[in-house]
């Protein structure tokens, strides 16, 4: 274990490295001065030369890289280019709305389908497993957008069940709060739970037909003991897989709803900077989510090798 | 070369199929056709939509705002006056060029890249593979973003950014398809009798692995649908007046208590086309998937 764990973590530092490089080079090869971004289209030449001096885009890209680079481990991810705020502290006032959305929509997701998929692996083939089957193949079909407005529609302007948008903290009113994000958490879920419950599904009707099933069974173990603590862990390795993998999807699913249901998270953040060109914020807010899901997929590699000891090796 | 053979014979044999339960069972029914039909009415209306009896997709009409959809106007009227039909129809066009002009520059590069990693193997796979997984490391909504804010968006650069972003799928794709090829007897006897590389990758190799990539592409063709919507919605895709399904559904949300059909049109249709996308897919796959046959 401890081979393979720090075979990964080398790897991590490298991935870890190569998003930093990718970010920052993504943000400074391309056409788009942000000094001109600054000063605008009437800007003299000499103040455009000026503030590019000022921020250090005359020297060398390598140099920048490497400025930029060591401030960034610092915690130093510069200041927004409009607002002037450093940028890691408005990530960090953003980052609990955020990564709550996420917790939420990822337990909405996994509470639809795990036990859907173990039903439906149980009794596959059956009417009920072709009625799930085909409620999940018409969900994968909704995009996050789509279900986020209609849950909108139905559950906050219809019924008036919910609010339809703004944000409470946890610490300040926690069942307001968990009334704001639980409709944009099930939007996530509803459009992330198709494809873990599809591989679950999958997964779980081939172990079933092990012959340590069929020696359970012969036991006389009660079919929700087999299936639970016989059959969904060996079940659950491509599970497990996927929804590192759906992460990225979440990240797409956060933007968008946090900006439907305006709520004050990252992704909002994000999608407003990119609006208004404000690079610098634009910059750490890729470099923190991109990193962030690096290390989200890290740790599913780590669960994965401790669910299943045969990928250690 | 029997099980490839017989798993592609379906695809290619006359329709006799009546004969052999095999075949029988994988008959293309109405839940194949009914999407195709959908599919193809979409992309006949946006490929003519300037030859239609349409109103212009911009054209405000303050007479009537805000109108539900009637007699004279089916889709009904936005907040503007336009007609939603026309926006729906011109929309549809951003969401089909980018949706397969993108896969298609994947689908190129990736199969190019995937059968020279699965076919030459040794040091060319793992420089390849490495590249991609590089790709792949970073949630790909993100570098969309980055390059939007700064250079700003239009209709080529979101085809060359999300095909660039679909190469290491297909790539992956074609490489596992090439692997299983590469050992069969057929390319072993092409090589041989003397075949080039070159010869066995594009008249052994290529015939075999371009049918699951074109399937898988049609996946992808889903997907990229749903992210210029999603790239659309937020703002970030063609800039307005363009319709786009995207935006529309935007427009639609601000009054989305009152006037839903506004937002409800544009989102059904983008719902049907990519589940009928989808469907298409889901029946070829399983109609040419050896695994899921009764071989």
């Amino acid at each position: 274990m401890m081979h393979y764990f720090l075979r990964k973590v080398v790897r991590l530092v490298l991935v870890l490295l190569l998003v930093a490089a990718a970010t920052f080079l993504l943000l400074n090869l391309l056409p788009g001065d942000v000094a001109l971004t600054l000063l605008g289209n009437e800007a003299t030449p000499a103040a455009i030369s000026q503030v590019r001096a000022e921020l250090g885009l005359d020297r060398p890209l390598v140099l920048r890289f490497l400025h930029w680079l060591i401030g960034f481990m610092q915690g130093d991810l510069g200041r927004s280019t409009i607002t002037q705020v450093p940028v890691l502290e408005s990530i960090i006032d953003r980052i609990p709305v955020t990564a709550e959305l996420m917790l939420l929509s990822q337990a909405f997701a996994l509470l639809l389908a795990v036990p859907a998929g173990v039903l439906c692996a149980y009794k596959a083939g059956s009417r009920i497993d072709r009625l799930i089957s085909s409620a999940a193949l018409f969900l994968l079909a909704a995009p996050v957008f789509i279900t986020a407005i209609m849950l909108m529609f139905l559950f906050a302007l219809k019924l008036r069940w919910l609010p339809s948008t703004g944000y409470v903290p946890f610490t300040r009113d926690p069942a307001g709060n968990l009334a704001h994000l639980a409709l944009p958490a099930l939007a996530i879920g509803l459009s992330e739970w198709p494809p873990l419950f599809a591989v679950l599904r999958a997964d779980m009707i081939k172990t079933l037909q092990q012959d340590y099933i069929a020696f359970a069974k012969a036991k006389g173990l009660s079919p929700a003991f087999i299936l639970l603590r016989h059959a969904l862990r060996p079940s659950s390795f491509t599970l497990v897989t996927i929804a590192g993998l759906q992460i990225g999807a979440a990240i797409t699913g956060a933007l968008v709803v946090e900006t439907i249901f305006g709520l004050p998270g990252v992704g909002r953040m994000l999608t407003g900077a990119v609006y208004n060109r404000d690079l610098m914020l634009v910059q750490g807010c890729v470099a923190v989510i991109s990193i962030g899901y690096v290390l989200i997929n890290f740790g599913v590699d780590m669960i994965y090798a401790l669910l299943d000891p045969r990928i250690r090796q | 070369m029997s099980t490839a053979a017989e798993g592609r014979a379906p695809l290619m044999a006359p329709a006799t199929g009546a004969t052999s339960p095999l075949l029988a069972r994988h008959r293309l029914g109405p839940g194949f056709w009914i999407p195709m039909a959908w599919t193809i009415m979409v992309v006949g209306l946006a490929a003519t939509a300037n030859l239609l009896p349409l109103r212009s997709p911009n054209d405000a009409d303050f007479a009537v705002i805000s109108n539900w959809p009637d007699a004279t106007y089916w889709f009904g009227t936005d907040q503007l006056g336009r007609d939603i039909l026309s926006r729906s129809v011109f929309g549809a066009r951003i969401s089909l060029i980018v949706g397969l002009l993108a896969p298609a520059i994947g689908l190129g590069v990736g199969i190019f890249f995937g059968m020279a990693a699965g076919y030459f193997r040794g040091r060319i796979e793992t420089t390849i593979v490495a590249a991609m997984d590089a790709i792949m490391a970073f949630p790909g909504i993100l570098i969309v973003l980055a390059v939007t804010a700064s250079v700003g968006a239009n209709t080529a650069i979101l085809v060359l950014l999300l095909g660039f972003l679909t190469i290491p799928a297909f790539m992956r794709v074609a490489r596992a398809n090439t692997l299983v090829f590469a050992q069969r007897e057929f390319v072993l006897a092409a090589r041989a009798m003397g075949a080039t590389h070159g010869r066995v990758l594009a008249l052994e190799i290529l015939p075999n692995v371009v049918i699951p990539m074109l399937i898988y592409a049609l996946l992808v063709v889903s997907r990229i649908i749903v992210i210029e919507g999603v790239l659309s919605f937020l703002g970030l895709s063609v800039p307005p007046p363009q319709p786009t399904w995207g935006n529309m559904i935007a427009d639609g949300q601000t009054d989305l208590g009152t006037l839903p059909y506004i937002a409800f049109v544009p989102s059904a249709l983008m719902f049907l086309t990519v589940l009928s996308i989808n469907l298409i897919g889901e029946h070829l796959r399983a109609r040419t998937d050896l695994r899921g046959s009764a071989l």
